[in-house]
């Protein structure tokens, strides 16, 4: 009788630890949602940044017009005159996620606009990132260690910089994809089935639509697939986990058309297809091994491998050859900037100039993933003991993405599940020591321990003896429940029926258990440390990363002042000229102009033409005729210029300028940027050279300026008084300029309808010529 | 001399030793051996034509060769499954590895379908 209730007693409490588990993941899901709402909070539901606007207009675009003019639309309103294919050059998973839950909602008579979908895609795929995440650790360690690993990734601030509502980008969805076919592949290695890697596969599929980060999956598996091999861990389980993979992800991949026949015949893929023949190669030699008796096989390998390495030698070097006769190997320019940080730097400018791209310092490892930063080591401990299949891949997941979070600051996006996951493990074990420590030194329970001999709740070292007893390749998780203060952390009871009362494992618990005093005061200190985190996490999602970007605020002693210039700047645009006028501005402004604006524009945030960029930089830098003559040849109508002098906001084109020299200077050699600085200083007061005081960002955002303070043109950016003062535009008139001065626009001026008279024409003719001869490089330039 | 026809010897043993122990596996699993023996040769014919007539259209090639590849691929992860000696898989109903086997090949060719061209 005493058995039964025991059974009873077992299945309530499997019941009330899965509901529980149930409510705790609800929760976790609504925390993910609502800390990423600040900014609709603070400021309003309006999409930030820069490439949002671009990934809203394709948006809008798909819902007007239906997927199969998405897919061949060929967008003439950028990149005039060149055009772009959008869609073979998106990555059309996030368009087609939002657009399909419009569509969802839109058929309910939910009449949710476009704007709000977009906004609020990225807080619902994060719950779910925290869902697969539980789901991931779960497999790698137990329900404990994945609900700890959630709860983690629902706050972590890196993963809420790329997530709040508003940032209706692609690593809103991307990170969700990864963390799931990461699971699914766990999922796989672990049981074995086929149905699992299909999902993982379809899931892969996903991720390939949603980001080009997807080289990071397709590299790491097959190097997690080597590490098994090669550490005697290959098992039938592998195969299945990974060939169906590799074969029906290549084909999946390929269908992408950002990705087409990329998926292979790039480097970046050759490890997959590398690691599918050699786990081919050792699939065989170990069936080969089941069938022969061991004298028959020794022969067999050293007959296969004097055949096998000449060959093998010979494809190699074939292989190798392929590969040098490229420049750049085979690999892309920004996954070479990933491999050699100094690559980009050295050879493409472009790359090098995006603030994301650059390494982060330590304190962004502070900022971004906070407490984990010391929990990771503890968690890489813990998962060698023991070491599964599952736990080694994590630990490579984890050791990979520290190095390339090492390299860009934008990865350390990708190295934020990780770190949960290391973090939730190592939480949950230390919770597990201690409250197993507690537990074996209350009085009353050490009593009921004498009675129930045969349950003992399993910790890692119990299992270490424990291996020993039951043989199984599958991490079966039996973790400790125990009531503790802190309600979003419940590890789970199961009451494991060991099958011989392992009276030797009670002893080896008795001794690993700490004083009861040193737990209790450990608990709370661990629970300090979670409201540290908590603490953190609220107030960087807050302070840090809810600003939209597109709106300003900032405090004064009268209140509060927003700076919504941009948003007018494109208002006015939209209203007061014509639909096939064309806007010339730097690059970064591109995406917001066309979505906002609804004008043509020559370049923007996508970058894949460097020449173009270098055009426009040119003309930037160059004086007022030769400016005006770039862009009349681009049929501009309206330059647009960013400037915050007046209010002191510092992502002006000023401070911007000099990659717009160095880039114009990689392709239009006459522009060279020591002109533009003074002894190698860049200065825009009575110091600058004459070339920077004549050049056309100098003027179009100085303009005017010294009659705001009465003369003295006191920049609050650059802390100085601008070099010249009075300014007078010839070939530009301006147009436009915002509240705070943070946008101006100016108008190309139409060339002279006749020349005044003979004598006038030589003097224009001479002083053209002299121009050219000043220049003295009238020949090279393209514009003449 | 000596040592060569030794060698030779002992790779007859050899052949004659993995002819007997693979005459000893069950019908099933020769049957799904000859599928992949299959699959693979017609990707080798592919890859053969390939080489001679060239590359264009490329995706109908790489549509071919990875279907015959693909499949051959699930059906080793069936052989594996099916298999009574792995002891890993011993309570996993062979209807059920089938089931899977079929959901993924539908996958597979729906793919292949759609990438064909």
């Amino acid at each position: 009788m005493a058995a039964v209730e025991t059974a009873n007693d077992k299945a309530l409490r499997y019941a009330f630890g899965n509901v529980l588990c149930f409510f705790i993941l609800l929760l976790i899901g609504v925390l993910a949602f609502s800390i990423r709402l600040f900014s609709v909070i603070k400021y309003e539901s309006v999409i930030h940044e820069f490439d949002p606007y671009f990934n809203y207009r394709v948006t809008q675009f798909l819902i007007k017009n239906g997927i199969y003019d998405f897919w061949n639309w060929f967008d003439d309103r950028t990149w005039y005159p060149l055009g772009r294919v959008i869609g073979g050059t998106v990555y059309p998973g996030l368009t087609l996620t939002a657009g399909t839950i419009w569509r969802i909602l839109n058929s309910l008579n939910i009449p949710l606009s476009v704007e709000t979908v977009c906004v609020f895609t990225a807080p619902i795929f994060s719950a779910f990132a925290a869902w697969a995440t539980y789901f991931l650790t779960k497999e790698v360690k137990g329900t404990g260690a994945g609900l700890t690993a959630a709860a983690l990734l629902a706050m972590v601030p890196s993963y809420i910089s790329r997530s709040v509502a508003g940032s209706y980008d692609n690593e809103a969805v991307a990170i969700f994809a990864l963390i799931f076919t990461f699971y699914l592949y766990i999922k796989t290695l672990n049981t074995g089935s086929l149905f699992y890697a299909t999902l993982n596969a379809i899931a892969y599929f996903y991720m390939v639509c949603s980001w080009g980060g997807y080289t990071f999956i397709i590299n790491l598996i097959p190097m997690h697939a080597l590490l098994c091999i090669v550490t005697g861990r290959y098992s039938p389980r592998l195969y299945i986990a990974y060939c169906p993979l590799i074969v029906l992800g290549t084909l999946l991949a390929a269908l992408v058309p950002v990705v087409g026949f990329n998926a292979v015949l790039t480097s970046e893929h050759f490890a997959s297809f590398l690691v599918f023949i050699i786990i081919h190669v050792v699939a065989l030699a170990y069936y080969i091994k089941g069938l022969l008796s061991p004298k028959m096989f020794k022969f067999a390998v050293t007959l296969v491998v004097s055949v096998g390495l000449v060959l093998c030698f010979a494809v190699i070097a074939v292989l190798v050859a392929l590969v040098a006769s490229s420049p750049t190997k085979g690999w892309s320019g920004r996954s070479l900037s990933l491999l050699d940080p100094t690559y980009a730097s050295k050879y493409i400018p472009i790359i090098a100039s995006v603030s994301e791209h650059q390494p982060p310092t330590w304190p962004s490892y502070f900022m971004d993933i906070n407490v984990l930063a010391f929990l990771v080591p503890a968690g890489i401990v813990a998962c060698f003991l023991p070491l599964s299949d599952a736990s080694s891949f994590v630990i490579l997941y984890i050791v990979t993405s520290v190095y390339f979070s090492g390299v860009m600051v934008r990865l350390m996006l990708v190295l934020a599940p990780a770190a949960c996951i290391m973090s939730g493990i190592a939480l949950s074990e230390a919770f597990g020591v201690f409250t197993r420590s507690i537990k074996f030194q209350l009085p009353g329970v050490s009593q009921s321990q004498q009675i129930d001999a045969k349950d003992n709740g399993s910790e890692p070292s119990g299992d270490v003896i424990r291996n020993d007893i039951v043989k199984t390749d599958r991490h079966d998780e039996p973790v400790k429940e125990r009531p503790l203060r802190r309600n979003k952390k419940k590890d789970k009871e199961n009451m494991e029926k060991a099958s011989k009362p392992s009276i030797k494992s009670k002893i080896e618990n008795k001794l690993l258990v700490l004083p009861l005093e040193t737990s209790i005061i450990a608990l709370f200190l661990l629970v300090l440390l979670g409201a540290f985190y908590v603490v953190h996490c609220v107030w960087a999602a807050a302070e840090a990363y809810s600003a939209p970007s597109i709106v300003l605020t900032s405090h004064s002693h009268d209140g509060l002042h927003v700076f919504d210039d941009f948003r007018e700047a494109y208002a006015w645009l939209s209203h007061n000229t014509d639909v096939d006028d064309k806007v010339a501005s730097w690059w970064d402004y591109g995406y917001q102009t066309t979505a906002m604006a609804n004008r043509t524009v020559i370049v923007d945030n996508n970058t894949w033409n460097n020449t173009h960029i270098a055009t426009v930089g040119t003309a930037m830098s160059s004086p007022e005729k030769a400016a005006w003559e770039i862009f009349n040849s681009l049929d501009v109508k309206y330059v647009l210029v960013v400037f915050g002098g007046l209010v002191g906001y510092s992502s002006d084109d000023i401070n911007k300028f000099l990659w717009m020299v160095r880039i114009g200077g990689g392709v239009f050699p006459h522009i060279k940027e020591p002109d533009y600085l003074r002894d190698g200083q860049y200065r825009i007061d009575s110091q600058a050279t004459p070339t920077m005081l004549n050049c056309l960002m100098y003027k179009l955002s100085y303009y005017r300026f010294a009659d705001t303070d009465g003369g003295k043109a006191y920049d609050r950016v650059r802390r100085t008084e601008i070099g010249k003062k009075n300014i007078k535009l010839t070939h530009f008139e301006e147009v436009f300029t915002t509240h705070h001065w943070m946008v101006r626009l100016y108008k190309l001026k139409p060339p002279r309808n006749r020349i005044r008279s003979k004598t006038k024409k030589s003097k224009s003719k001479s002083s053209s010529t002299s121009n050219q001869k000043r220049r003295g490089t009238g020949k090279k330039n393209p514009w003449h | 001399m000596g040592k060569s026809s030794a060698t030779s010897k002992d790779a007859q043993a050899l052949f004659h030793s993995l002819r007997s122990a693979y005459a000893a596996t069950p019908t099933n699993l020769k049957i799904i051996d000859l599928y992949v023996m299959f699959a693979v040769a017609t990707a080798l014919i592919q890859v053969v034509y390939v080489a001679i007539v060239g590359s264009f259209p490329f995706n109908s090639f790489l549509s071919g060769v990875l279907s015959c590849v693909g499949t051959a691929v699930l059906a080793v992860c069936l052989r594996i499954q099916v298999n009574k000696e792995n002891k890993e898989f011993k309570d996993l109903p062979p209807e059920r590895a089938f089931a899977d086997f079929v959901l993924c090949n539908l996958v597979l060719h729906l793919v292949i379908m759609n990438f064909l061209g």
